[in-house]
C-alpha cells in the first residue's frame, strides 16, 4: 500500500484531503443552519429542544458527527502541514508583498485558527453542556427534554457574545469565498461549462449561509433587550 | 528620468544578503529594465565597484533567463518578461525595489541570480517525450492531431520555465509550472504513452525539491509572462490522481 501512503502525503494528496473534508465541512454547515433556524421560528424554545434531544439520540446522527469531529481534525492537522510546508519553500520573505490574488486565498491560515478559536469557544458552552448533564429539565406533553434552548438564549443576551458569534460568521465567509471554488480545482474539476457556475454558487454560498448563522443571535439578543 | 533603486545583494548562498541603494540619473524612458541595470553596473565598473549580478540571455522575451522581483512582482508592473520591461512602466522618481526570485528550491547564487536547477530536474523525472531513434520513428504529421487540442498543447507549450510562477506564488510552489509540462506533453498522442509516470514522477520530484504545495491563489498564472492559465493545474491534479490510482506502480 505504499502507493497510497505516498498518495496522500504528497502536496496534491494533502490538497485533497483539504477539499474533500472542506467539503463536508460545508455541507455540515448547511444541515448545522437547518436544525439553529428553530431558534427564530419557535421562539418558545420547544421546536429546538425536541430537535436536539431527537439528533442527540439517533444512532446514525451519532455516527455522523463522530466523522465529522474526526473530518475537522484531519482538516486542520493536513491544513498545518501543508502550511509547515509551504512556509518552509519560501524560506526568505520578500520586503516588498505580493497582491495579485484575492485577500482571503493568501490568508486561508488565518482564517481557519479564527473559525477554530470559534469551535473551541462554541462547543464548550453549547455542545459540552449539553453532553455533560449541566442543561436544565424542562417538560413537553410529559416527557423531560434538555432545555438546551435556554443555555443558547443566555448566551445571546450578552452583547459581546453574540459580537464574538457575528464577527466570526464573518471570517468564516472569507474562508468559504476562496475554499467553495478552490476544493473544486483541487479535485481537477475545472471545465468551461461548469466552474462558471461552481464559482457563482461558492460566492452565493459564503455570503448566504455566513448571514443566516450570524442573523440568529442578533435577532435573540434583540428578543432579550 | 532619475530614480531611487533598493537592490538586493549578496556575495553567495551562504552569506547574508541586504538592500544596498543606488541614484540613478538620466534613464531613458525608451530602455529596457536590463538595459537600465546595464548602466548602473557601467557606472560601478567604472567606479572600480563589483557589479550587479543579474540573469538574462536572450533579451526578447523566449528564453526565461531573466528574473528579479520588482517592486512586489516578477517581473515587474506589466505581465511580460523583465527583459521585455520598459523604463515607461515606471514614473521620474520612483523608487524600485528589486529581490532575487525567493524560494528555497531557488538557492541565491550571488545577488539577483538565483539556481533554478530544480526545475531540470522536474523536467528529468518525466518532461518529455522518450523517442526511440533507431530508425523506427514515424514522420511527425503522419498523427493527425485535432486542431484544439494542437493549440491547447500549445498554450501550455508557451511555458518559458523562468520560474515567476514560484516567485509569484505565497507558497513558492511549481505547480504551474509542472502542470505547463505535463499538459503540453500529455495532450498529444505523442506523449500520452507516458502521461501517468510522467504526473507521478515530476510531482514526486517537484515535492523532493521543496517547493510548496498549491492553495490555488491564481498568483502565479496572474503574473505569468506567457499567461500560462489555472486549467492546467486542475488537468494535472486529474492526471495526477487518476494516474496514482491506476498506474501500475506500486
Ligand atoms: C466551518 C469550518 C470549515 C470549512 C467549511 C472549511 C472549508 C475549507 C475549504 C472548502 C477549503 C478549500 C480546500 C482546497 O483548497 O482544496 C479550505 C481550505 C483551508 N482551510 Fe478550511 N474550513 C473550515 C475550517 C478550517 C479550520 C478550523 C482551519 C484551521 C485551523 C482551516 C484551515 C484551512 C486552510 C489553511 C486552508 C487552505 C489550505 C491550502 O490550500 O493551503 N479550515 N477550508
Ligand atoms: S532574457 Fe530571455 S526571456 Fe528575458
Amino acid at each position: 500500500m505504499s502507493w497510497l501512503t505516498d498518495t496522500l502525503t504528497s502536496t496534491l494528496g494533502r490538497k485533497v484531503i483539504m477539499s474533500l473534508t472542506g467539503l463536508f465541512l460545508i455541507l455540515f454547515l448547511v444541515v448545522h443552519l437547518a436544525g439553529n433556524l428553530q431558534l427564530i421560528t419557535d421562539p418558545t424554545g420547544e421546536a429546538f429542544n425536541v430537535y436536539a434531544h431527537t439528533m442527540a439520540n439517533n444512532p446514525l446522527i451519532q455516527v455522523v458527527s463522530i466523522g465529522n469531529f474526526f473530518f475537522i481534525l484531519l482538516h486542520i492537522i493536513t491544513s498545518i502541514m501543508l502550511t509547515m510546508k509551504n512556509k518552509k519553500a519560501r524560506g526568505v520573505n520578500y520586503s516588498v508583498g505580493g497582491k495579485s490574488s484575492t485577500w482571503a486565498s493568501r490568508n486561508m491560515g488565518a482564517l481557519g485558527t479564527v473559525i477554530l478559536i470559534f469551535l473551541v469557544v462554541h462547543l464548550k458552552g453549547f455542545w459540552f453542556k449539553s453532553k455533560s448533564g449541566q442543561l436544565e429539565m424542562i417538560e413537553y406533553g410529559g416527557v423531560e427534554y434538555g432545555d438546551l434552548y435556554g443555555v443558547v438564549n443566555a448566551a445571546y443576551s450578552n452583547i459581546w457574545y453574540t459580537l464574538f458569534y457575528v464577527v466570526c460568521m464573518g471570517l468564516m465567509a472569507f474562508h468559504l469565498s476562496h475554499g467553495f471554488q478552490s476544493a473544486f480545482q483541487t479535485l481537477g474539476l475545472n471545465h468551461k461549462k461548469y466552474t462558471p457556475i461552481i464559482k457563482g454558487v461558492g460566492k452565493v454560498f459564503s455570503i448566504v449561509i455566513p448571514i443566516a448563522f450570524a442573523i440568529i443571535p442578533i435577532w435573540m439578543f434583540a428578543q432579550n433587550a | 528620468m532619475n530614480l531611487k533603486l533598493k537592490i538586493w545583494r549578496q556575495e553567495n548562498a551562504n552569506s547574508k544578503g541586504g538592500f544596498e541603494e543606488f541614484q540613478m540619473k538620466d534613464v531613458s524612458v525608451d530602455s529596457s529594465f536590463l538595459e537600465m541595470l546595464d548602466q548602473l553596473n557601467y557606472q560601478l565598473e567604472e567606479e572600480g565597484k563589483d557589479p550587479i549580478h543579474f540573469d538574462h540571455d536572450c533579451r526578447e522575451g523566449i528564453c526565461g533567463m531573466c528574473s528579479l522581483y520588482i517592486n512586489g512582482e516578477p517581473h515587474g508592473p506589466t505581465q511580460t518578461t523583465t527583459c521585455q520591461l520598459h523604463m515607461r512602466s515606471f514614473k521620474d522618481g520612483d523608487t524600485i525595489v528589486i529581490e532575487p526570485w525567493r524560494a528555497t528550491a531557488f538557492p541565491v547564487v550571488k545577488d539577483l541570480v538565483v539556481d533554478r536547477t530544480s526545475f531540470d530536474n522536474i523536467i528529468q523525472a518525466g518532461g518529455y517525450i522518450s523517442v526511440n531513434t533507431g530508425g523506427t520513428t514515424s514522420d511527425a504529421n503522419e498523427i493527425l492531431i485535432p486542431k484544439e487540442v494542437a493549440n491547447e498543447a500549445m498554450d501550455a507549450a508557451t511555458c518559458i520555465g523562468c520560474g515567476a510562477c514560484v516567485a509569484a506564488c505565497k507558497n513558492a510552489s511549481a505547480m504551474l509550472f509542472v502542470s505547463a509540462k505535463v499538459s503540453h506533453l500529455g495532450l498529444l498522442p505523442q506523449g500520452k504513452v507516458e502521461a501517468k509516470k510522467r504526473a507521478e514522477n515530476m510531482v514526486a520530484q517537484m515535492d523532493a525539491e521543496g517547493f510548496g504545495a498549491c492553495t490555488n491563489t491564481g498568483a502565479c498564472s496572474a503574473q505569468c509572462p506567457k499567461e500560462i492559465s489555472l486549467t492546467n493545474i486542475a488537468r494535472l491534479n486529474r492526471e495526477y490522481l487518476s494516474a496514482k490510482f491506476t498506474s501500475d506502480n506500486n
